[in-house]
């Protein structure tokens, strides 16, 4: 059996729940913006392989903003979670509840 | 040849991307941030494989390349020792699971059900030239706004990482 789109698209949506899976369970800010980059790759991954199998270059264009917002994103985030480390000394999501009520 | 690097890489992948989320060794960030480095570099096998050159190329040189990098110089700024001794707590653990688990089982459920056409033989190419030509025709004008956002994303960074923080 050859491999067809339905063998990436389950490879993304692993890979999409991995990155969820931190996101929800980890604590450390760094390591949830880690599986945010995860989840974004594996949205790419899945626009590829649909730009592949379905001969449309469309979805590669798609692929390389996303790569380019996401970089423009990351260093954004971390000068975010560097201003907030400053303020409050700490990278773990339960020490920043000040908007809990 | 080509499916046997298909599972290859997608089962380095899949390997890699728990290991940055939960590794049974370690909790230290540096450690997530290496294994995020190969979790990419592995999904640019799969881009090769998808004949998708250039994103390959660009995922290794800026995913790879330039997030990791500030990535793991944002780490060795912050220094996170104490973080590691932190536990994980049981119930947002058990959430997380069944959470994560009934999404991936509405994703596969539609993917099984989803009616994937007979596979033809794809004979797309994601060469540079013909993803150059389509950016600079079709998609000029969103080249040129992602250029301001990058310009805007560079602007902001140097206002956040100003010292005195308002």
């Amino acid at each position: 059996m050859s491999i067809g789109l339905e063998h990436y698209l389950v490879v993304s949506v692993l890979l999409f729940s991995l990155g969820l899976l931190g996101v929800i369970v980890r604590r450390n800010v760094l390591i949830i913006y880690m599986s945010l980059e995860m989840m974004l790759n594996a949205a790419n991954l899945a626009l590829v392989a649909f730009s592949r199998f379905t001969n449309n270059l469309d979805g590669q264009v798609f692929v390389f903003f996303i790569i380019t917002v996401a970089a423009a994103e990351v260093s954004v985030g971390l000068a975010l979670i560097v201003a907030l480390y400053r303020k409050r000394q700490t990278a773990h999501v339960e020490d920043l509840t000040t908007l809990k009520l | 040849m080509q499916d046997a690097l298909f599972y290859m890489f997608a089962f380095l992948t899949l390997v890699f991307g728990f290991l940055v989320v939960a590794n049974p060794f370690s909790r230290n960030p540096v450690t997530s941030a290496m294994f995020l480095v190969l979790t990419i570099v592995s999904l640019a096998g799969l881009f090769v494989l998808l004949h998708a050159f250039f994103l390959a190329a660009v995922q290794v040189l800026v995913y790879a390349g330039a997030v990791m990098v500030l990535f793991l110089f944002v780490i060795m700024l912050l220094d996170l020792k104490t973080e590691e001794q932190r536990r994980l707590k049981a119930f947002g653990v058990v959430g997380g699971l069944v959470s994560v688990g009934a999404i991936l089982a509405i994703f596969l459920a539609s993917l099984w059900n989803a009616p994937v056409g007979a596979a033809d033989a794809p004979t797309l190419e994601g060469g540079t030239v013909r993803l150059g030509k389509l950016l600079f025709t079709q998609y000029l004008l969103p080249f040129e706004i992602v250029s301001l956002i990058l310009l805007v994303g560079m602007v902001g960074v140097v206002l956040l990482s100003k010292r005195d923080l308002k």
